[in-house]
């Protein structure tokens, strides 16, 4: 005999109200409405946005604020794994010497570091091999070089503390099995340490490009022709200083999702055999 | 017991291969703390000898400075006639360098309580990775011995499997056939089942125990006395740092001379 007060099959289910979830939602709707309405109607020329999005001199700033981030983070990176590696060193001389570089690039601020850079013919005013050859610094430290230089120096300094925590994230048994199979220090750190650690170090070095596309309009003080800056001369002369500052903010936009999506992909690629289900190889 | 090399030998680099190894008052200290006492011992070609002994008494430091995963502080080993960690010219011993000791590694294969297998790589290419990178083998060569090394310990379909993918005893036979391809002439074993489920233990021993019927060079440092008991030739008792007795492993298993020996293999038949 079961008891009818045990069978509730046939009763309703009322589901629950979430009254707090609306009101937060219809608060966070009016607030974006508002916001896109300010700037509809607000002083800004669209038109104008459209016109100037694709003039040749925003595409040759956009080039180069490309070409800028990638050499910068192309230095950053060499050098990070250099002085990763000398600050991992039993020599005393090259870790203490990766710690100095590592303390002096970070502490000292981006915008100070291309001024010094730029400005570097004041020490100096010609370089080279004494009794060999020289040239003029000013010569050499162009915009260009000057915001290479200041970009990737600075980068490589906070990539080296990346690239160490992913160094030391790898278990001591992998160095010890590198070494058993007889593998030199060079080719165990290649072969077997690096592709572990890149699972550590892919992730915030990611977010540093990203970092380093917005760092390269640092350049535009120096008058490296990047995309702020080609922004900037443009509305010098005609004074649609909005317009173009969205113009330029679009550009950074697109860039900034496209690495995004591209660092997703090379994350995917060094999670290899990291856990169940994620091997695809 | 203490090592008398013939100075009238041609070449004192180059002394028999047999015993594959010769530890001489083996020291070696952590700060002030003395874990190798002066450790003398020879391994002839094809023994296999168990190292017993309680924990911290010093048996995986030993391991360790025979591949020169640690230092020796005083005395000297001697792996297949070839002086570890030196070169001897006359009355000088050269320290070797980083190039030489790896050459010197490539001999002697060990496999680690923790397995230790590279996680980025399959198990194929776990096994390929030191006869390519290290030995100079041609890559279609050393797949196909790794292949073979996986049947031999019972793994064949899991060649593709990354180590997260397979179960403990399943990543320490392939860490067995990584140590394998090197073709070394002896392999050192750590507690090679100290981390496996007790189920997973006697798969781990039969590859060891296969391995032992083929001649192969074996130290292994465990736990398993009844292991000990069936395959070593020897045991070895080492407590405080000292090898305090050694000889047939049934007799020491079964009628120990000293007390020490005595009390623990008393302890953990408990
Ligand atoms: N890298 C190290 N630094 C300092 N002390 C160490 C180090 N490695 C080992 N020791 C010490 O050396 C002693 C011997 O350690 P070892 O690992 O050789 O013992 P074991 O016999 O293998 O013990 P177990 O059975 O627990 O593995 C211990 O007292 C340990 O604390
Ligand atoms: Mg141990």
């Amino acid at each position: 005999m079961t008891d009818t007060v045990y069978q509730i099959s046939h009763l309703v289910h009322v589901p629950r109200r979430h009254y707090g979830r609306m009101v937060a939602a219809a608060l966070v709707v009016a607030a974006l409405a508002a916001i896109a309405h300010a700037f509809a109607v607000g002083q800004i020329e669209w038109n104008y946005v459209g016109e100037f999005l694709t003039v040749p001199a925003i595409m040759t700033g956009l080039v180069n604020t490309i070409v800028m981030a990638i050499l910068a983070m192309v230095v950053g990176i060499a050098l990070g794994v250099i002085f990763a590696i000398m600050r991992l060193s039993e020599n005393p001389v090259l870790s203490y010497t990766a710690l100095g570089y590592i303390w002096l690039f970070r502490a000292v601020p981006a915008l100070l570091q291309l001024l010094l850079w730029f400005n570097l013919a004041l020490v100096f005013p010609t370089m080279g091999i004494p009794g060999v050859f020289s040239v003029p610094t000013v010569d050499v430290m162009t915009p260009f070089v000057a915001a290479l230089l200041g970009l990737g120096i600075q980068q490589g300094a906070f990539t080296a503390e990346v690239v160490r925590a992913g160094l030391l994230s790898v278990d001591r048994g992998q160095y010890e099995a590198a070494q058993t199979l007889g593998m030199t220090r060079l080719k165990m750190l290649r072969r077997i340490i690096m592709p572990q650690a890149m699972r550590v170090i892919i992730p915030p070095v990611g977010n540093e490009f990203i970092g380093m596309v917005k760092l390269t309009s640092l350049a535009s003080v120096i008058q490296y022709a990047e995309i702020l800056h080609s922004a900037q001369n443009i509305y010098y002369a005609n004074s649609r200083v909005i317009e173009l500052l969205i113009v330029a903010a679009f550009w950074y936009l697109i860039v900034v999702t496209i690495l995004s999506l591209i660092q997703g992909r090379i994350e995917k690629y060094f999670s290899k055999g990291a856990a169940p289900a994620a091997s695809t190889k | 017991m203490a090592i008398r090399t013939t100075p009238a030998a041609a070449d004192q680099n180059m002394l028999p291969a047999d015993p594959i190894v010769v530890a001489a008052d083996v020291r070696k200290r952590f700060g002030s703390n003395e874990v190798l006492k002066g450790i003398d011992l020879r391994v002839p070609k094809g023994e296999v000898l168990c190292i017993i002994g309680p924990s911290g008494s010093g048996k995986s430091t030993f391991l360790r400075c025979i591949n020169q995963l640690e230092r020796i502080d005083g005395g000297a080993i001697w792996v297949a006639g070839e002086l570890v960690g030196y070169r001897r010219e006359g009355n000088f011993l050269y320290e070797l360098t980083d190039a030489e000791i790896a050459r010197q590694r490539r001999r002697i294969g060990m496999v680690f309580q923790r397995f230790n297998l590279f996680p980025h790589l399959t198990a194929l290419e776990n096994i390929i990775e030191g006869p390519v990178q290290v030995l100079g083998e041609k890559p279609a060569e050393a797949r196909e011995r790794a292949e073979a090394l996986l049947a031999r310990v019972g793994l064949a379909d899991k060649r593709d499997a990354y180590p997260a993918h397979l179960s403990g005893g399943q990543q320490q036979r392939v860490a067995i056939a990584r140590a394998l391809a090197m073709r070394p002439e002896l392999l050192l074993f750590d507690e090679p089942t100290s981390a496996l489920d007790p189920e997973l233990v006697g798969e781990v021993l039969g590859v060891m125990r296969d391995l032992a019927g083929t001649g192969m060079t074996m130290i292994v440092v465990t736990h398993e006395l009844g292991f000990a008991r069936e395959v070593s030739n020897r045991v070895a008792f080492m407590d405080q740092g000292q090898l305090v007795e050694i000889g047939d492993a049934r007799q020491v298993l079964s009628d120990p001379q000293q007390a020490r020996t005595r009390a623990f293999i008393s302890a953990v038949h408990k």
